[in-house]
């Protein structure tokens, strides 16, 4: 303890309700980072008990403390490198054998650890008994009893964590295990000779990384090998033991280590921890849920139904409160309207920021319930279960179980969104097929790309909109599959992870859990709306505004407006004779006109009118003329500005994206566009460059190199598959 | 006591000790890490509805693992 504060790492095995401790204790103060380097979610909160202010870190769920999952490698780089004073080992009680082996490596490590029994509840109901004082002696470390649901125990595991720390400012005493004659020689050889070489200044225990070493961990090995001579002596004495192993045991170091670990464990539980009442099996209830809903032909269709009844939910409960931030954005632009005089700095304001930022947190309201419906079905143990069910169809395409979810979020039940569903791919454990998965999630048919389908089937394919909404749907995940198969055999190549996943026993979330998590992840996605988007939705807006119109040619359009207007502000007042309702619409109508077509000029003018003209020479392989161009570069920004973008070029104005029957009409009657540039374009929409809310997600979870690639790859191939359909439709 | 058969060819419900692992590396290392280690008492509880993955309980929690990961292990039926 350094002063009055301490600081305690939360670990465990996933699903042991480690984060359900992590909220009970730490309330609302926590926040929610990265592990520097590496994409692993970093959760800390404070909280103070007796006086002490704990800092409590927790560590990602793992099953062990290897340094092959990224997972892994920041608990144990977190432990070694800060050395909290405290570990506090979160167990699930049911499953206590499993869980002790990462118990053992901590106490092996010699971090000072506390236990929690965790969901003694379910133990003592399925009549277990565990005798915690003796656990608690043979381990010499404290055990408390918890159920981290309903918050029970956690007083006494600060008491027990603040205790063990006071007592314990010795340098880390490791538990020492026997591997076996064979294997103990040979780490007390290489123990000296790390003692003598002083690996890291001693700070980790010699026999730990002596272990390491025996074990082939790549992380530990690197740095030792740093050390030339001593390293090649260790190396050798690993190399002689395999080769011994290998010979009279046809086993090897690693595998008799993690043997001798478990051998460990049962015996501990053996000497009377542990007493099973065999009469009553475990998880039966789990059991007889799981012969239902994974049944062959029960499991899909429940599957098809929880997804199906998920997007009907997030939609029919989302569109009111989606209407009050409407509502709200519509007001905010009205008044800034009225505050702020006419000009650049109300186009700026109006257009820029409140129609940019309030665009994307319009969608706040989706994503909170999204989320929230995942949490609950993550926490409930389904999400598991789904993996299950689809990994072997998922593997065909080089991805795993585990990427449906990202799939169906980012929109494959028409109407998700791209960022959640990146997001979401973080419950991916596999780096490669993770990888996959969020370069392949934005392909799918999102919210804001409907208007534009809707839009264009409505215009060339009106005797089957419905029908076309279903291929199109059906394009998405087939572009989205193949792309990763595609994908995973070249730029991604790599053998297919291990799929060993536990599937937990299904709990009933707690309110208190499913609503933290939603928070966590709708904050990240509003902070990103404040920031990035705030900075490109203003660069946009000047691309789509300067340069501006030429003086004289906005002049020209300035005194037909002033002639229109005044005579139409003259027939108001007087009421002059001749003049009917029919002519004062007609007056205002040409009004309106004169402004649309000014917009479509200043458009035409502006730098991205300008490079949508020049990108034309290029874009007529695939049918799309200026007009589309800038509506498709304005996509780049959100999927939803290009249903809009076409309305001010085909000068019509300001057009609602749900309200677009007008253009639709244009869009039919212009010759420029036939079924086959419809055709391109909509094949272009599915594939080309995620938005950038997307990109900014994606380079989060993956890298800027990796979402870079994304907007150009996906341009490339949606320009290629988008001329070709194009070049064939058109000769048909 | 019979002879040691592949993982995949246990049936549903059917009870085997772990023979031993052949699988070195990473998938050997995650193997293991899960408690799947020689001595162990399997069953396989049930099959994914395309028949992999498959679902195992051992040491009181439920193990999914796919066929061509089962390949690696050897168990011995008990009847």
């Amino acid at each position: 303890m350094t002063g009055n504060t301490l600081t305690i790492a939360l670990a465990g095995n996933p699903n042991s309700g480690k984060t359900t401790m992590f909220n009970a204790l730490t309330g609302s103060r926590q926040h929610v980072g990265n592990y520097p380097g590496v994409t692993v979610q970093k959760k800390e909160g404070r909280l103070t008990h007796n006086g002490v202010t704990v800092h409590v870190v927790d560590l990602p769920g793992t099953y062990s403390l290897t340094a092959y999952s990224a997972e892994e490698l920041a608990a144990r780089n977190f432990l070694v490198d800060e050395r909290p004073e405290m570990v506090v080992n979160i167990l699930d009680a049911g499953a206590l054998e499993r869980s002790l082996y990462l118990t053992v490596q901590f106490l092996e490590l010699g971090v000072p650890v506390v236990l929690a029994l965790n969901m003694m509840d379910e133990v003592k109901k399925r009549g277990m008994q565990i005798d915690t004082g003796l656990l608690s002696r043979l381990l010499r470390s404290p055990v408390v009893e918890t159920v981290a649901r309903i918050g029970e125990g956690k007083e006494r595991l600060l008491d027990a964590a603040l205790d063990f720390a006071r007592g314990n400012r010795r340098p880390w005493e490791p538990l020492i295990l026997s591997y076996g004659p064979d294997v103990d020689a040979a780490l007390a050889e290489m123990t000296g000779i790390i003692e003598d070489a002083r690996f890291l200044d001693g700070r980790l225990p010699a026999r730990w990384v002596a272990l390491k070493l025996l074990e082939g961990d790549h992380e530990v090995a690197g740095i030792c090998r740093q050390s030339g001579a001593a390293y090649d002596r260790l190396a050798a004495i690993v190399e002689r033991l395999a080769g011994h192993l290998a010979a009279t045991m046809n086993s090897y170091p690693e595998a008799l280590i993690s043997d001798y670990r478990y051998g460990f464990i049962a015996s501990l539980l053996k000497q009377g921890v542990l007493k099973k009442d065999a009469s009553r099996e475990r998880i039966v209830y789990s059991d007889k849920v799981d012969r239902v809903v994974t049944d062959r032909f029960l499991g899909p269709l429940l599957m098809l139904g929880v997804l199906y009844g998920m997007f009907e939910m997030v939609f029919f409960i989302g569109e009111y409160p989606m209407g009050w931030f409407e509502d709200f954005f519509s007001w905010l632009s009205g008044l800034a309207a009225a505050v702020i005089p006419p000009g650049q700095i109300q186009s700026l304001v109006v257009s820029g920021i409140i129609g940019g930022v309030g665009g994307v947190l319009g969608f706040v309201p989706l994503i909170v319930i999204m989320f929230f419906l995942l949490s609950y079905l993550e926490d409930l143990g389904y999400m598991a279960r789904m993996a299950y069910m689809l990994d072997r169809v998922f593997r065909i395409f080089g991805l795993h179980g585990g990427s449906v979810m990202p799939f169906i979020i980012s929109g494959g039940i028409p109407g998700g969104c791209a960022v959640p569903g990146v997001m979401a791919a973080r419950t991916l454990r596999s780096p490669k097929e993770r990888l996959a998965t969020i370069l392949t999630a934005p392909f799918m048919a999102c919210g804001a790309k409907i208007p534009v389908f809707v839009l264009l089937v409505g215009a060339f394919f009106p005797q089957g909109a419905g029908t076309a909404m279903f291929w199109i749907t059906l394009a998405s995940w087939g572009a989205a599959l193949l792309v990763a198969r595609l994908l995973r055999s070249t730029v991604i190549r790599g053998q297919a992870t291990p799929f060993l996943m536990e599937l937990p026993p299904y709990r009933i979330p707690t309110l208190r859990g499913v609503l933290l998590h939603t928070w966590e992840r709708a904050w990240q996605y509003v902070k990103k709306a404040g920031t990035t988007i705030l900075a490109i939705s203003v660069l946009l807006w000047a691309a789509m505004t300067y340069p501006q119109l030429p003086q004289d040619v906005a002049d020209g359009y300035a005194t037909s407006r002033r002639t229109l207007a005044a005579a139409l502000e003259a027939a108001e007042t007087t009421a002059a004779p001749g003049l009917d309702g029919a002519a004062l619409a007609d007056l205002e109508a040409r009004l309106a006109d004169i402004d649309n077509k000014k917009a479509e000029a200043a458009l035409r003018n502006s730098l991205a009118g300008r490079l949508g003209t020049a990108l034309e020479d290029v874009t007529r392989l695939a049918g799309f003329d200026w007009r589309v161009n800038i509506a498709l570069l304005g996509g780049i920004a959100a999927k939803e500005v290009i249903v809009s973008t076409l309305g001010t070029s085909y000068a019509l104005g300001e057009v609602d994206p749900g309200e677009a029957t007008p253009l639709s009409e244009k869009l039919a009657a212009d010759p420029a566009m036939s079924k086959a540039s419809a055709l391109a374009l909509i094949i272009f929409t599915i594939l080309y460059a995620p938005c950038f809310v997307t990109v900014v997600a994606m380079a989060r979870e993956a890298s800027w190199g990796w979402a870079a690639f994304a907007m150009v790859f996906n341009t490339g191939l949606g320009f290629a598959v988008a001329a070709a359909a194009y070049q064939i439709a058109s000769r048909l | 006591m019979s002879e040691p058969i592949c993982l995949r060819q246990l049936p549903v419900n059917t009870q085997a000790v772990i023979h031993s692992v052949a699988a070195a590396g990473e998938l050997g290392r995650r193997i293991r890490d899960m408690g799947i280690v020689p001595g162990t008492t399997v069953q396989v509880i049930g099959r994914a509805p395309l028949y992999d993955p498959v679902a195992l309980r051992l040491r009181d929690f439920t193990l999914t693992l796919r066929n061509s990961e089962a390949d690696h292990i050897l168990v011995i039926r008990q009847d």
